[in-house]
């Protein structure tokens, strides 16, 4: 199907004389090699074009929606298209989608980045390689049976945790509990955490395993213990990588959608406590308004879609300007 | 050193080798024995507390004994072995709960039927209707994704050069990151613009976005590993370059390209939110992609978990859907794996 509409686009045209000697100097070109470049550059193209695709239909329904909002998109707090005149805003799903993905990170990076260091310079050799095999496979688990896992055996574990948290550091005011049960934005962020861990444990791993043996062999001679090593040698080499990875991590945490949506109990407001059930996050709100929403209720989803895609092609165009970056270096001295 | 020089040896003392595991078997216990004392039945409670007494404990014993270096030296690997086992907790109960959970209606009679006449909250039924409708729609995302993820891999590699080829690379990196439910939102917003219902085929068009930036990835790793030796002979053989790639190159690589495309659809077969927005999910069989909503089994899994208000027998079906598609992809990674290992290219090292 997409040979045909591919074979369609024009081929590199004949150019005059000069590109032609050109060639000609290049060796011939057959049509084979005409016909098959041709393929090829165009699949790259048409990426382009979804890319670009995505961007401007997300755009065009989002405009529509918005046009019809009767509040303010960015800062209204709720989300009623219902209504006439339809009223509607992000503010609370920004704040959800933001308050869950920190919670989330603060957890993982640091154990992520303590496992690849576990697997790179702690673990027993014997082990390191199945405990990497493994982590790989967990990556390749679906979202939904962690969103199962998360609504029917983590909620449920949380309960004691959460009376604790009430009972020491409820006076922060964050840790406050109401007895609620505990579908709130800390499960749901303790739960993004163990799914974003592999990620982030799987590209700090590399980037940990390049770090020149000369510099750790250094270190060791002046006599330094294991830690300061890591400290010295390892760390310094692989911060950008880290960060790179917790970015990537970030992505997959922003626009997760069904674990989300199968702990949280939603509600359109903002809670100072992140133990109360309530608030939302932007793909959480897609998936669980989408059911009974109107033509005008889709395009307002879009629209918030639209605000998700946005902020993820940020993070991760800014994850992968820093790998690529450190790219250039590494070869250097490696 | 600060130690080796008050201590009249050239090494400091040292623990004996036992001692960490000591200090981890004794925390546990002191963890449990607290718990049970303070009446906190969590098991995540104990656990914690076990964990903080592992690490405080090895700080105290170490910087007696050895002095304060060493001593951090241990708290990080100490640190280091606790988050690892804090890691695999959650994991191990993943599995384990899936599996035992699962077990318990996964059968023929399950594999065979659908939900037609069978009610969310009553016992019964099955997911043949979710197995058949998430087969189709994977299989035409990657007919449609891997031929476009393969050749877009060979232009970044062997014709690749330039603003576009840069372009594009940026762009399949990007499109990684693309969440799940923006992908099913775009096709959702083609579809509004046509007045179309639901069909199996929406959910494969989103489902194959999210996978060719996967493919492109994994593809362009395994071309690069093809030794230049090989295409030069090719070449220096009078050999046009399409034929060089199509004969030489890609039998040379076809063993990861092959491991690639699996693990993109191993991938892609768990999404979810994609398939809610277009395919819709459908308690009957329909095994036509191009018309009428239909189901998947991710799909599944969340309306037995979401639309059953808590019924016990549909939350059996939901785990035992997710062992089903847990073991199709994992069996599938395996699978891609050893492809990978058996087929591995020769880089002529």
């Amino acid at each position: 199907m997409d040979t045909t509409q591919i074979t369609d686009a024009p081929p590199p045209t004949p150019q005059p004389t000069q590109a032609e000697q050109k060639r000609a100097a290049r060796g011939a070109t057959r049509p084979g090699d005409r016909i098959f470049l041709g393929l090829s550059r165009g699949s790259g193209i048409l990426l382009l074009v979804i890319m670009a695709a995505i961007a401007v239909f997300l755009t065009y329904r989002a405009s529509i929606a918005i046009s019809k909002d009767e509040a303010n998109f960015f800062t209204a707090f709720e989300w009623n298209t219902q209504l006439i005149p339809p009223k509607f805003g992000i503010a609370v799903l920004a704040f959800g989608t933001i308050v869950s993905s920190i919670i989330a990170m603060a957890i993982a990076v640091p154990i992520a980045v303590a496992i690849a260091l576990f697997l790179t310079h702690y673990a027993p050799r014997r082990l390191s390689g199945p405990i990497a095999y493994v982590i790989d496979l967990l990556a390749a688990v679906p979202s939904i049976v962690y969103g199962l896992w998360g609504a029917l055996i983590l909620v449920p574990h949380m309960n004691g945790l959460y009376g604790w948290l009430n009972d020491y550091l409820g006076w922060t005011g964050i840790f406050s509990w109401q007895q609620g049960a505990p579908r709130s934005m800390l499960t749901v962020g303790i739960l993004l955490a163990i799914m974003i861990l592999p990620i982030i444990t799987n590209v700090s791993r590399e980037v940990f395993r390049q770090v020149p043996q000369m510099h750790e062999e250094a270190a060791l001679a002046l006599g330094a213990t294991r830690w300061e090593v890591i400290r010295m040698a390892v760390l310094p080499f692989g911060r950008s990588g880290v960060i790179s990875a917790s970015m990537l991590g970030l992505g997959r945490a922003l626009g997760e959608t069904m674990a989300v949506a199968t702990v949280l109990s939603p509600s359109f407001d903002i809670q100072a406590s992140l133990l109360d059930p309530g608030g939302g996050t932007f793909a959480q709100n897609i998936a669980s308004k989408f059911g009974e929403a109107s033509e005008l209720g889709r395009d307002a989803l879009i629209a918030s879609g639209l605000v998700l895609f946005v902020i993820t092609l940020l993070v991760n165009g800014a994850a992968r300007m820093i790998i690529a970056r450190r790219k250039e270096y590494s070869g250097a001295n490696a | 050193m600060s130690t080796a020089a008050t201590a009249s040896t050239l090494k400091g003392a040292r623990l004996p080798k036992w001692s960490p595991y000591a200090i981890a078997a004794g925390s546990v216990a002191l963890g449990l024995g607290i718990s049970f004392a303070a009446g906190l039945e969590s098991s995540i409670q104990w656990a914690l507390i076990a964990g903080l007494l592992f690490v405080l404990g090895t700080y105290v014993i170490a910087a007696r004994v050895e002095g304060r270096r060493q001593a951090k030296d241990r708290i990080a690997t100490s640190l280091v072995w606790v988050a690892f086992l804090l890691a695999v907790v959650p994991l191990v109960s993943l599995v384990w709960s899936t599996v035992s959970r699962g077990l318990k209606v996964l059968d023929f009679y399950f594999l065979s039927h659908s939900m037609g006449l069978v009610a969310d909250s009553e016992p019964g039924g099955g997911i043949y209707h979710a197995i058949l409708g998430s087969l189709e729609q994977v299989a035409l995302a990657t007919v449609i994704a891997a031929p476009i993820g393969v050749l877009t891999a060979i232009y970044l590699v062997e014709y690749g050069r330039g603003r576009l080829a840069k372009a594009v690379t940026f762009f399949v990196d990007v499109m990684t990151g693309i969440p799940s439910i923006v992908a099913g939102l775009f096709i959702l917003s083609i579809m509004l613009m046509f007045d179309m219902e639901p069909f199996g085929f929406a959910g494969s068009l989103a489902l194959a976005i999210l996978m060719m930036p996967v493919v492109v990835r994994s593809t362009e790793e395994m071309l690069k590993l093809v030794p230049n030796e090989l295409r030069e002979a090719s070449l220096a053989l009078g050999i046009p370059k399409w034929r060089t790639i199509l004969k030489v190159v890609i039998p040379t690589s076809i063993g990861g390209i092959t491991t690639g495309i699996m693990l993109a659809v191993a991938r892609i077969a768990g999404e979810t939110a994609p398939v809610l927005l277009l395919v819709w999910g459908n308690s009957l069989i329909n095994a036509n992609p191009f018309e009428g909503a239909q189901q998947s089994l991710p799909l599944y899994i969340y309306q037995q978990y979401a639309n059953s208000a808590g019924a016990g027998a549909a939350y059996d079906r939901a785990w035992a859907a997710s062992l089903t598609l847990i073991a199709f992809v994992m069996i599938l990674n395996l699978v891609a794996r050893g492809i990978a290992r058996w087929k591995a290219p020769k880089t002529g090292r």
